[in-house]
């Protein structure tokens, strides 16, 4: 094994980090899963989302998202059952390009997807359409081998989990890998779960940024109301919120209530993390 | 004594060649670095595999018997029959050496809860076993569907103190039971050690319930040199994450003129698409923590299988058992829900002895085998469980009525 160096070219994600660094505030890294509940709704509420967002987190839909919760899982099966493909995860996210030039976009999934169309063919892709970086929630360093050539060739971030269970030593391997930035997993749960104890998270961040030097670290899991996203954008680089912009989908009652909803709720998640 | 050194052991990483691995969410990188390291731990301690051995020869009743099915053998007009009697442990099928191995493990790394998932219920009946011998709490996550068909399995879980729950989830079968307890283990890991119940997830499961079952074939090698004065001419074992397979294979890889056959659930047909022969008609990919054969569309989504036989009903399989194919050590050979039920059949009416449905798989494949060898050579069978749980199933499709008429 041996360590990537970032991309040569400068990221869009460093830029992201750099802009909200001098506008004093954290980067709001939304989260939704591509195709949910349909292709046509999913394309505006991903371009809605955008308006507010810092980094988009695209989910590529699977079978078995094994890390997520309910309301992640169901968000899978929704999009699997409206006939989402990988063709069409590309090119939602080429349309959110289209619109957003500046903004970061992070692909999302479990390793099982790419692993079968080919990570060369997925990562061509992936640039191809507009996507600055991966993250692959059941790749770790270790088994970095089937995916890293293939994502340092077409220029994309690895983007690497850290958790409250991982030691030193892990979050060194972490740090030594990843590119564009460091999420931290805010509590040893899934997706979607209630938040870990806030004064902890801050000191594992605080941690995890004595040993990764400049890359950012952005906290996600569990972040629901503006408040909470308010105190993690107090010590950390970046705030995700998934499960809740998620939920808006799963709460609606017809699909024109969900783009009000949502972005009513990505805006007063922006102001938080603005504090 | 048995032998504890560790033969054809993965790499450090726990790959087998291209398969294997440790492909898992973060938090559980360093509680499966924790097992990992108590594990080969244990292996060692002299004092650990005491204790198992006598819990394996006097809770579980090894050694199980090898028994020459005469009748059988005469049935299929060929080679000579040997059956591999683990229908006769303790709670009735192989997976109970498995749990024993692990819930003392857990036990040694001090974990007052164990969760498992289960298809058939056999795992799950073992592991609340254990949980209740060890005074540990026991949650056992159960595809809903699974649970219909397996409702005795389900009762003595719950009798043995168990906490049985329901997974709705995707298929409703045994890959979404392995979800839903990953998803519990990642939030619970800290008090809890998840007694996984097949030789696949990630590293290091393949290796330690490889390990735990191998007793298997190492107390058949020993008896059939002992009955028959030589080696079988084939092993054959059924197929579903693998752990019987291994179990009983293992031990005679280095046996080069022992020719190993794993039997695949081919349910209503290889070609009808619904069945779950993953290492016939599977493709590599990434699932529950490992790189193996999986039954998925050109996308990678994990696609749901059919099996009449709730234990082999897995789109996924065994990362060993993947290498050893691609190796060319492992022959495949499949049997059709028909075909395990008409061995069932003739195994009941031949020897009086009620196999499982998984288990009639392999007594299907392996009858089918026997018919073509001659009557000098022998072919060797892992009976890995008894059929009670599975009767509701068998009246159902013989069309015999619930009274009895």
């Amino acid at each position: 094994m041996s360590a990537l160096s970032a991309p040569t070219t400068h990221s869009r994600l460093a830029d992201v980090f750099e802009s909200c660094k001098q506008q004093q505030r954290s980067a709001l890294v939304s989260y939704l899963t591509a195709g949910d509940p349909d292709f046509n709704t999913s394309k505006e509420l991903l371009l809605a989302l955008a308006e507010q967002s810092d980094i988009l987190e695209i989910g590529m839909p699977f079978s078995d998202p094994m890390a997520d919760g309910p309301v992640i899982q169901a968000a899978s099966e929704r999009a699997l059952a409206a006939g989402t493909h990988i063709a069409d995860v590309f090119k939602l996210t080429a349309s959110v390009r289209a619109a957003h030039p500046d903004l970061a976009i992070v692909l999302m999934g479990y390793a099982n997807v790419p692993y079968a169309i080919g990570f060369d063919d997925f990562a061509a892709r992936a640039k191809e359409a507009g996507a600055d970086a991966v993250l692959i929630v059941d790749i770790p360093p270790e088994e970095g081998h089937i995916c890293d050539t293939a994502l340092k060739t077409h220029g994309l971030d690895r983007i690497l989990l850290l958790s409250p269970t991982s030691t030193d030593e892990r979050i060194q391997l972490a740090c030594d890998y990843a590119s564009g930035f460091i999420y931290y997993v805010s509590l040893t749960g899934i997706t979607g779960a209630d938040m870990g104890d806030m004064q902890s998270i801050h000191q594992k961040v605080d941690h995890i940024k004595s040993i990764c030097g400049e890359l950012p670290v952005c906290v996600g899991f569990g972040v629901k109301t503006p408040a909470q996203a308010a105190q993690v954008a107090s010590f950390a680089d970046g705030v995700v919120v998934g499960s809740h912009f998620v939920s808006h989908i799963t709460d609606a009652r017809n699909k024109a209530d969900i783009r009000a909803a949502l972005s009513a709720s990505a805006s007063s998640m922006r102001k938080a993390v603005g504090v | 004594m048995y032998k504890l050194d560790i033969t054809h052991a993965p790499d450090s990483g726990g790959h087998f060649g291209r398969f294997g691995g440790r492909f898992a969410a973060e938090t559980l990188m360093q509680p499966l670095k924790e097992i990992e390291t108590a594990f080969f731990e244990a292996w060692q301690d002299e004092a650990f595999q005491a204790e198992r051995l006598d819990l394996l020869k006097n809770y579980v009743g090894r050694a199980t018997p090898l028994y020459h099915a005469k009748q059988l053998t005469a049935a299929s007009g060929g080679a000579q029959i040997y059956l591999k009697r683990e229908d006769l442990t303790h709670t009735g099928a192989h997976k109970i050496n498995n749990t024993i191995g692990q819930g003392l493990l857990a036990r040694r790394m001090g974990k007052k809860r164990v969760i498992a998932e289960t298809g058939a219920g056999q795992h799950g009946v073992a592991t609340a076993t254990v949980a209740a011998l060890f005074g540990m709490h026991c949650d056992i996550y159960m595809g809903r569907e699974d649970m219909a068909r397996q409702m005795p399995n389900v009762l003595r879980m719950r009798l043995l103190g168990a906490n049985v729950i329901p997974v709705d989830s995707g298929t409703a079968t045994l890959k979404d039971a392995v979800n839903e307890a990953l998803r519990n283990w990642v939030a619970s890991c800290e008090d809890t050690f998840y007694i996984f119940g097949t030789a696949a997830g990630p590293h290091p499961y393949p290796l330690l319930v490889r390990q735990f079952h191998t007793v298997i074939g190492q107390e058949a090698r020993a008896q059939i040199l002992k009955q028959a004065g030589r080696l079988p001419d084939v092993a054959v074992a059924c197929v579903g994450g693998g752990s019987n397979a291994m179990g009983l294979l293992h031990p005679f890889r280095d046996d080069e003129s022992v020719r190993l056959v794993a039997v695949e659930a081919a349910g209503l047909g290889l070609d009808s698409g619904k069945h779950a022969a993953s290492l016939a008609a599977g493709k590599a990919g990434i699932l529950h923590g490992n790189l193996t054969f999986l039954l998925e569309d050109d996308e990678g989504q994990v696609q749901g299988t059919h099996s009449i036989s709730a234990g082999l009903d897995y789109p996924g399989v065994g990362p060993e058992l993947a290498y050893m194919l691609e190796q060319g050590r492992l022959e495949l050979d499949a049997a059709t829900d028909d075909e395990a039920l008409e061995a069932l059949q003739l195994l009941t009416r031949s020897e009086g002895i009620i196999p499982a449905l998984e288990s009639s798989h392999a007594i299907a494949a392996g009858v089918r085998i026997a018919k073509t060898m001659s009557a000098d050579q022998i072919v060797l069978i892992n009976l890995s469980g008894r059929g009670d749980k599975d009767m509701n199933t068998v009246f159902k499709h013989l069309g015999w009525m619930e009274d009895g008429s």
